[in-house]
């Protein structure tokens, strides 16, 4: 088949479609079965053929409007009600307002003889009166190869079968033709070769004592549709082939942050916490506190009024609100405010598919904003790492489209290679955090690592932390010349320093004390010394005072002397000015 | 209520008693006038007039004027001559053209009138 290129054009001459109105179905076909033609559903024994032939024809009658026939060759009309009663479809009231008309048609081979030459025109006669009774535009033959076993003639069969399906085209009809499926051809009696427009083989398939059906359009012819096998589960409101969202890259982003509920690993992721719609991946080996961790994301989340969507494939719920109860983290009233929900399932309960469909129904009926998956190895162990990667990438995809944060916790074994072990997931993921194990002193102590965190400027530091009764504490780690120590050897540490703090805060002081007595030493030395000074400047200035009054005095009495011998004044002056530098000194 | 079954159940079994032995009812479904039909007819009828005279009651009943009918008889097949009575109901398909298989249900002794 020719791919169309561009879309406007494939779009001009699109077929016309019937939807089924079957959850994804319409998805793989593009918009449903092609009107106006029969299609072919075939399988094997139990795999869902006339249901999700029922399916078609009561979703049209109640959804679209199109009333429908269904003509039953193996299942009486009171056999087929109450099957899909089961199913939540009222088909008894649809026939009660003529939307539906069951025909159930019997033949049985003992009672019949061949007589010579004849035709189905019987059945064209019924099925022809059914449709203009109700104005059907939907039909279903469930099982026409039936007739193969009770009909003598295969040659007629063939030839009527032929003008039966040509005759349903020029009905108009949308027809859906259900059959057995054969050892090498797709149906046992070789149908396919008169249904040519479009053929869907369902499956039952048995994989490590776990069945999951599985539905694939084999051929449709002149339309594009998904060629992949698809799970799909027959639930309490039909049938529901996954959702398949598309593969291309293009989600909507956030910038919105959202806290994780432990303060210091939000400053470690940037001081805010996760991107939201991110997908964030936390792997530990067993008893690091991926649960407590998760938990307590969930718990702040609920907190902040977002619906939180607990899969827990370990725990049962009560277990884990009781758990984190001890931890301080009351979960039961979130509970019971129904923003938070926990969907506990073992893992080897069915297939990985078939986890995954569910997972999808309960998150498109829960519709949270965060999602928690404890733990995703358990189901990744389920298949092989291609089907797990495949789920996983299906899983986020589907969540990312729906802005839907979600936590993946992930048991690594002890001995790997971290890297080499996560290797199927950690690309997908947003952001990573590591939970280990510190095993030393005769303790276990655990630490946390941001390995990854897209778009955000990380902490690159390990951190301890502390699980308590009253919740996670994330401390710094010692991180010293010895390596990494945590737990009581951290504290031992600590407590080595301080003691040397306060042996160099005591020297310190002594030394101090030392100076402040050298210093009062020297001042008092100098304080001496300057007395010693002033002493002897006062000496000094009491004999200088000796000296002038003497020389004063030696004056006076010489003036006088000369005046008592009437002396020249001259002399007396010239004596005057001798004495005064003398003072001076 | 018992009473009133008990009372319906045994009128059916004298009904079905005091039929005449021998008596035969047939049902012939036919689609249209086609050749395959006609030629049923044909054959059916000559069968009641040659062997069963006067014991015979045949219906000939038109699926496209009686659609209806084909679904409460479970017809598939036509022509299907039902042979009701008498018991137990057999189907022949066909235009009839070898009754044998008819004849050996009625239990009658092929007389050389009709070819078989």
């Amino acid at each position: 088949m020719k791919k169309p290129g561009p879309k406007l054009a494939a779009s001009a001459t699109r077929l016309p479609k019937c939807p089924t109105g079957i959850q994804g179905l319409d998805e793989i076909t593009d918009g449903g079965l092609p009107r106006g033609r029969p299609t072919l559903v075939c399988g094997g024994a139990g795999c869902g053929k006339t249901l999700l032939a029922a399916e078609f024809l009561v979703r049209g009658a109640v959804q679209f409007d199109e009333p429908g026939v269904l003509m039953a060759f193996e299942e009486t009309e009171k056999e087929l009600k109450a099957n899909v009663a089961s199913l939540g479809f009222d088909l008894e009231g649809l026939v009660r307002r003529k939307k539906i008309v069951v025909d159930y048609v019997h033949v049985e081979r003992s009672e019949m003889q061949e007589s010579g030459e004849y035709d189905l025109e019987g059945l064209f006669v019924r099925l022809g009166h059914a449709i203009d009774s109700i104005g059907a535009k939907r039909v279903v033959l469930d099982t026409l190869e039936v007739l193969f076993a009770s009909l003598p003639n295969e040659a007629v069969l063939r030839s009527e079968l032929r003008r039966l399906f040509r005759w349903l085209k020029e009905k108009g009809v949308t027809a859906v033709i259900t059959a057995e499926r054969g050892r090498e051809s797709l149906t046992r009696h070789g149908l396919e070769e008169y249904v040519s427009d479009c053929v869907i083989l369902l499956d039952h398939r048995v994989n490590d004592q776990i069945a999951t059906r599985h539905l694939r359009v084999v051929k449709y012819r002149g339309a594009l549709h998904g060629t992949n096998e698809f799970p799909f589960l027959i639930g309490d409101d039909g049938i529901s082939v996954l959702p398949i969202t598309s593969l291309a890259l293009n989600h909507q982003v956030s910038t919105e942050r959202i806290a994780t509920g432990v303060p210091r690993l939000d400053a470690m992721l940037g001081g805010k916490g996760f991107f939201r719609s991110s997908s964030i991946l936390l792997t530990g080996t067993a008893g690091t506190g991926k649960t407590t961790i998760s938990s307590n994301f969930a718990h702040a989340a609920a907190r902040r009024g977002e619906r939180v969507l607990f899969f827990s494939f370990e725990e049962s719920p009560n277990q884990i609100v009781r758990n984190m109860h001890s931890i301080g983290l009351q979960l039961e009233p979130l509970v019971k405010r129904r923003l938070l929900r926990f969907h506990s399932q073992r893992p080897s309960l069915y297939g990985l598919e078939m986890h995954l469909a569910t997972m999808f129904k309960e998150i498109a009926a829960f519709q949270p904003q965060v999602v928690i998956i404890d733990p995703i190895t358990s189901l990744m162990d389920l298949g092989t790492v291609s089907e797990g990667k495949g789920m996983v990438t299906r899983l986020i995809d589907y969540l990312k489209a729906g802005q839907v944060t979600t936590l993946f916790t992930s048991l690594t074994q002890g001995g790997h290679a971290l890297q080499q072990s996560e290797s199927g997931m950690s690309s997908l993921m947003d952001a990573w955090i590591l939970l280990q194990d510190f095993e030393g002193n005769g303790e276990r102590n655990r630490v946390l690592y941001v390995l990854k965190a897209r778009g955000m400027a990380h902490s690159n530091q390990i951190r301890e932390f502390l699980i308590s009764d009253h919740g996670i504490d994330v401390v710094d780690a010692y991180i010293g010349a010895s390596g990494v120590l945590t737990g009581s050897a951290r504290v031992a540490q600590g407590d080595l320093e301080k003691a040397a703090v306060l042996a160099s805060q005591q020297e310190a002081a002594q030394l101090k004390r030392e100076v402040e007595r050298k210093r009062k030493a020297l001042e008092r030395q100098i304080g001496d010394l300057r007395a010693d000074y002033e002493t002897e400047a006062l000496e000094l200035r009491r004999i200088a005072e000796q000296v002038g009054t003497r020389t004063l005095l030696l004056g006076t009495e010489r003036t006088a002397s000369g005046i008592l011998r009437q002396a020249d004044a001259k002399v007396a002056a010239s004596t005057r000015s001798k004495a005064k530098p003398g003072r001076k000194i | 209520m018992k009473i009133k079954k008990i009372r319906r159940a045994k009128l059916a079994l004298k009904k079905s008693l005091t039929l005449p032995r021998g008596k035969y009812v047939l049902r012939l479904f036919v689609a249209g006038a086609t050749a395959r039909s006609l030629q049923a007819v044909l054959r059916v009828r000559e069968l009641c007039a040659a062997e069963l005279k006067g014991r015979c009651r045949l219906e000939v009943i038109d699926i496209y004027q009686q659609p209806e009918l084909a679904r409460e008889n479970q017809i598939v097949a036509t022509p299907t001559l039902i042979k009701e009575f008498p018991k137990p109901m057999r189907r022949f398909i066909g235009n009839l053209e070898n009754l044998s298989g008819l004849f050996a249900e009625l239990d009658l002794v092929v007389k050389n009138k009709i070819i078989v």
